[in-house]
């Protein structure tokens, strides 16, 4: 069934997108992330153009994150303080990031910012996280070797001043550094089209030391935030969301995201940590090779 | 531009005047629909364009006749990029803005046009695809000119049809065009040329009103007018359907 999209001005399949929605939020659902990392080089695929892909992928992310932010609230899994402190840092990053956008667009370089920025950052978070993930597996599978976790890990940020308890997290840290990792993945959202939870998720857990079990809830909280934003923001100015898609995409993606949520409980969390690494690489190789082979038309057309 | 005034110029002189003094003949034509709406389900739409050739006299035999038909989108303002490649990655430089590109083009003719069209007329009316607009003497924009022609003929958006009119006894012609589903809003000028031995004699020119209707056009205009609402609507949608999918599969406990 075709279905012809306002904003975008193309015709597309009505369940190509409902399965698209579906497979990005059966994902997210699963391990905590947005989904704007898979969703806007997706829509990119199917011949979105670019603008109305990451601008309305944020819509779409908004859904999903809410979606899977209520199935971790029944679980007691939500840091909301924490996830406060985040989002201030994540709107005042998000703002300067949309500056750099616009800076950006203005030279005729966003689109290469943005692949680079892709094939940078999940090359780095997925690589660091499966060689990390799969360490865990290693040492769970050991005979008599299950994970022993210390309940505190000293590092620098608990040298730091202004320090706050989070009870949920059972932190007791300064609040500098959660709001300078919300800033830089305000930044990145903004610059990539993206939650930023695949960021997110291993800086909450390696750098703030956070217990894996709230870092899901607590990421999902402050990526509702900072997607609404951005939505509105690319709504008021370049008039890039479409409502339409964004409806289709959910509907899929709701769904999508309440069927992972309840697989991804079963799971282990080393092995989700093990399909996640290994789902942001392949992405980063798909938008590397793109950047690296000789692409069969030299030539692109777009609108001004 | 310039070359093409220049060549117009220079073809002007060698071709010879064409005939005023004949019989004229004129062309009476009409259209399928004047009025495509695009709503959700939009998938495509089918325009026939059909007429006659009326005359007041017999019909001169000034060389053998022929029927164009011509199908033009809105001009929109196109950036073309190239890609080149610098340390390792492809990326765009050179970057040209061309003025007026139709959004879709679709030219057809009884028989081929290199038959039924000389060049002076497709230069002086733009119906051939290469003569649709023009690139500025010198430099890149050639090359870039070229690329939309092409990209834009691969996509489908760009046609040129030989023997895509059918004409009946010399008098009756028709011509079906297609139009995709991913069109844009605005007027698509219809044209008709009758040409005798490769000169245009008569022509005809109606327009289709292209419009978004129903769901399509109230998104598209709050999006253009309210965007701040718009932009709080979308969210809406999204707090509601994250919500309710949450409730709904908290309620069924599976």
């Amino acid at each position: 069934m075709q279905f012809y999209l306002p904003i975008a001005e193309v015709s597309v399949n009505a369940f190509l997108l409902l399965g698209i929605g579906g497979i990005v939020g059966f994902l997210s659902g699963m391990f905590g992330v947005g989904g704007g990392f898979l969703i806007t080089p997706l829509l990119f695929f199917i011949g979105i153009p670019s603008g109305v892909a990451v601008a309305t992928g944020a819509n779409q992310v908004v859904a999903s994150s809410i979606s899977g932010v209520l199935a971790q609230f029944r679980r007691k899994a939500v840091d909301v303080p924490m996830g406060l402190v985040l989002l201030a840092g994540g709107l005042a990053g998000s703002g300067l990031g949309i500056w750099v956008f616009a800076r950006l667009t203005a030279l005729g370089q966003v689109d290469l910012a943005v692949q680079l920025s892709y094939v940078v950052f999940l090359g780095v978070v997925g690589l660091t996280m499966l060689l990390e993930s799969l360490r865990a597996v290693r040492r769970a599978n050991r005979p008599g070797g299950a994970t022993v976790r210390r309940a505190h890990i000293h590092t620098w940020a608990h040298r730091l001043p202004g320090k706050v308890k989070f009870r949920v997290s059972g932190l007791y840290i300064s609040v500098i550094p959660p709001i300078a990792i919300g800033a830089f993945v305000g930044f990145l959202s903004a610059v990539m089209g993206v939650g930023g939870g695949f960021i997110m998720v291993p800086a909450m857990i390696y750098l703030l030391g956070m217990p894996t079990k709230v870092v899901i809830g607590t990421s999902l909280f402050q990526i509702i935030f900072t997607t609404a934003f951005t939505t509105v923001m690319h709504a008021v100015t370049s008039h890039s969301v479409d409502l339409m898609l964004a409806v289709l995409l959910i509907l899929g993606g709701v769904i999508g995201a309440q069927i992972g949520a309840r697989i991804g409980l079963k799971m282990r969390a080393d092995h989700l940590r093990v399909l996640l690494a290994l789902l942001v690489l392949a992405v980063c190789a798909r938008v590397g090779a793109d950047l690296v082979l000789r692409p069969d038309e030299l030539y692109s057309l777009s609108r001004p | 531009m310039l070359v093409r005034l220049a060549l117009l110029a220079l073809l002007a002189l060698a071709a010879p005047a064409p005939a005023q003094d004949t019989a004229p003949e004129r062309i009476v034509a009409g259209l399928s629909q004047s009025r495509v709406a695009i709503t959700a389900d939009f998938a495509g739409s089918k325009i026939m364009i059909y007429g006659a050739i009326a005359r007041e006299a017999p019909a001169p035999d000034t060389g053998p006749m022929a029927v164009l038909v011509t199908v033009e989108g809105p001009g929109q303002k196109i950036v073309v990029r190239r890609k080149e490649r610098h340390f390792g990655i492809w990326l765009n430089t050179a970057n040209e803005v061309v003025q007026d590109v139709p959004s879709f083009y679709a030219a057809a003719s009884t028989q081929t046009f290199g038959e039924t069209l000389n060049l002076t007329d497709d230069l002086r009316h733009g119906i051939t695809l290469n003569h649709l607009f023009s690139a500025e003497p010198g430099g890149e924009n050639v090359a870039h000119v070229a690329a939309i022609l092409r990209i834009r003929k691969n996509a489908d958006h760009f046609r040129q049809v030989d023997y895509g009119v059918m004409l009946s006894e010399d008098t009756l012609f028709r011509a079906d065009v297609d139009l995709p589903a991913d069109l844009i809003e605005g007027d698509y000028l219809v044209r008709i040329f009758l040409t005798r031995d490769g000169t245009v004699v008569d022509s005809f020119e109606r327009s289709i009103h292209v419009r978004k209707a129903g769901l399509e056009r109230f998104f598209y205009r709050m999006a253009q007018d309210q965007p701040l609402r718009y932009g709080f609507l979308s969210l809406i949608v999204a707090v509601v359907a994250g919500w309710g999918a949450s409730a709904l599969f908290a309620r069924l406990r599976w």
